[in-house]
């Protein structure tokens, strides 16, 4: 059918711009020397990849995690402690201390998938809005413990006094920092493609759809939907170990629900379940932040109006505005 | 430790059981009847507090400010209803849970552009101020026994307003089954705005009474909505009878934590420590009790059938 190839196309067109659009914006401000572009266009990418992370749970799951902050904090404190044990020289519960990027991310996705299989566990058993407050209290107590914990920061958080290596790059500047974090976005997109397009993806999305109709085809939707949960949490403490790395601090707030809701609106505002979707969410939002932050400390009282404005009025998000699609859902 | 300190840390975990009671009733209910996921609750809890502080500092009755806070409260919550959260009804709960996010965010900066970044403090009423002295040689702060019997009149009323009225019945009836009760002829609309605006000011008063405990700020609702969504999980969602039980034992697990808890970390890390990993730690139990109390009964202590 020409019809369906055009509209494939257009999508892939849109998303490619989307995807492209951090890198212009870095390469721009790398050679104009406006080094903030480059570690706003970073902001972006890492944005961008804890998003795409949580659409892999909400957009082909339907798994509305109000959680996602518990991930993405575990990502940056994991950063930051390595980092702090690093510079020290001390030793990590036994664990060598290495500010290597690389050991770090090894070290976050681990301990995010461990939380996730917890988290899942409890919280798949139950669905709608008992698994969306059960999210948001495993996310709480994570934020919680990080306040208790007095060895590193508490409530004030941890500061990253040298950012974490990546194979002898110089990861101080910004360039290069950007360009280490575009490749996890790039990772990060390509592995939602490849679980979408696969029969995994297509499972979890008939589970979404209508789970007793799939556990009648042999496939029990609880399992399905943990994999995805937890595939969907390490993507998103990748994320949070840049994001850490990118501030050279990390601190509770990262863990609170304001993050996790925060999350939720950039996929939201992209477009859900659509590849591009989060980034674009991400893209809009930082950019928001920067242009109506510079002209009022309100800013987030617009953002409001905005977000009312999308959930009221439009549907499909920014995505379905740059290249529509038939169904809700892509 | 004497029986005086425990009655008296049981008394505080009463008042914010009572408290927490107050915040998940309308929660639930709201849940209950519509479906709705409100996230904005917690803006209602601010809103009540705000109300009773500007008005109580304009008139020099806390009476008065108190009174505000229902009004105004129950206000605010016609005003959401009508104007927006009518609208979520039919819709899934993402896009529940995204437009009463950006409802926190509206109320949350537009009350900061009011009445600026500084918390403002609500004084107890002349009449409550002080200690009585209860059996057992305990002195207890006179305002927070007024606290709890508040919260028990409210419990109590609204027992009889659901069980014993017409609008009671009609709640009733509109969990179990909107479109039915809507073919009946009740105006369900009416009923929508009536329950939303009943939640809303049931938590405007509790933001007002605990505001003269604390002080009265932007973002106070946070804490206070979550915890209030873990009593209404640990209740079952939609079921008052669970929302009270809840509210219960999450405040008195909460303040048996943040009282033994510190002395129990006193044993292990330094005393200037202590306090702080304790309190932590007991910030995190409520959460451990109700992630054990789903494992085992997945939808809550009284599930309700809606």
């Amino acid at each position: 059918m020409p019809e369906r190839s055009f509209v494939f196309s257009r999508g892939l067109v849109a998303s490619l711009t989307v995807i492209a659009l951090p890198l212009a914006l870095a390469l721009w401000a790398s050679f104009a020397g406006e080094t903030f572009y480059v570690t706003l266009a970073a902001r972006i990418a890492i944005l961008g990849l804890a998003a795409t992370g949580l659409n892999l749970a909400l957009g082909l799951g339907g798994l509305v995690s109000l959680g996602h902050a518990a991930f993405f904090g575990i990502g940056g404190y994991v950063a930051g402690i390595v980092a702090s044990h690093a510079v020290e020289g001390s030793s990590l519960v036994g664990l060598p201390a290495i500010g290597e990027m690389a050991y770090v991310w090894l070290l976050a996705v681990v301990a995010a998938g461990l939380y996730a299989v917890v988290m899942g566990a409890i919280s798949l058993r139950t669905s709608g809005v008992a698994f969306i407050m059960i999210t948001l209290a495993f996310a709480q107590m994570i934020f919680y413990l990080a306040i208790a914990w007095p060895g590193y920061g508490g409530e004030d958080g941890l500061p990253i006094t040298v950012r974490n290596g990546f194979f002898g790059l110089r990861t101080m500047r910004p360039m290069p920092f950007f360009l280490i974090s575009f490749g996890a976005l790039l990772f990060g997109l390509a592995l939602f493609a490849v679980l979408k397009a696969s029969r995994f993806g297509a499972a979890l999305q008939a589970a979404r759809q209508n789970g007793v109709r799939l556990a009648s085809l042999g496939v029990e939707p609880f399992r399905i939907r943990l994999v995805a949960f937890v595939i969907s949490g390490m993507i998103t403490a990748l994320a949070g170990a840049l994001y850490a790395d990118l501030n050279r601090f990390v601190s509770p707030s990262m863990l609170s629900w304001h993050m996790s809701g925060e999350l939720i609106v950039l996929v939201v505002l992209g477009g859900v379940g659509r590849l591009a979707g989060p980034l674009a969410g991400a893209t809009l939002y930082v950019l928001l932040e920067h242009v109506l932050g510079g002209m009022t400390e309100r800013w987030q009282f617009f953002l409001g109006l905005a977000l009312l404005a999308v959930v009221l009025l439009g549907r499909g998000g920014l995505m379905s505005l740059l290249a529509p699609k038939g169904g809700r859902h892509g | 430790m004497s029986l005086a300190l425990l009655v008296e840390q049981l008394l505080n975990g009463l008042q914010l059981g009572v408290m927490l009671f107050l915040m998940s009733a309308g929660l639930t209910l709201i849940f209950g009847v519509m479906g709705l996921i409100n996230l904005a609750h917690g803006s209602f809890y601010m809103v009540g507090a705000f109300a009773c502080a500007a008005v109580a500092a304009a008139t020099g009755s806390f009476w008065a400010g108190l009174a505000a806070s229902l009004a105004g409260a129950a206000a605010a919550g016609v005003l959401v209803e009508v104007a927006i959260v009518r609208r979520l009804y039919d819709r899934d709960h993402l896009d529940q849970v995204l437009a009463t996010f950006a409802l926190i965010l509206i109320f949350s900066e537009g009350t900061r552009w009011l009445f600026g970044s500084f918390p403002l403090y609500l004084d107890i009423p002349p009449l409550l101020q002080g200690a009585a002295r209860l059996p057992g040689g305990l002195q207890y702060p006179v305002y927070r026994l007024a606290v709890i019997g508040l919260g028990v009149a409210v419990a109590l009323g609204l027992y009889l307003l659901i069980s014993r009225t017409r609008l009671g019945m009609r709640i009733r009836a509109g969990e179990n089954d909107r479109e039915m009760i809507a073919a009946l002829g009740v105006d369900i609309r009416r009923l929508n705005t009536i329950v939303f605006a009943l939640g809303a000011a049931l938590a405007g008063l509790a933001g007002a009474t605990v505001g003269a405990l604390q002080s009265v700020q932007v973002g106070m609702g946070d804490p206070v909505l979550i915890l209030a969504f873990v009593v209404i999980v640990i209740g079952g969602i939609g079921s008052v009878r669970g929302a009270l039980l809840g509210a219960l034992l999450v405040g008195l697990v909460d303040t048996a934590g943040r009282f033994f808890l510190p002395r129990i970390a006193g044993l292990f890390v330094p005393p200037a420590e202590a306090g702080l990993v304790g309190s932590g730690i007991a910030s995190m139990l409520i959460y451990v009790v109700m992630a054990l109390i789903l494992a085992l009964r997945p939808k809550g202590l009284f599930a309700s059938h809606a």
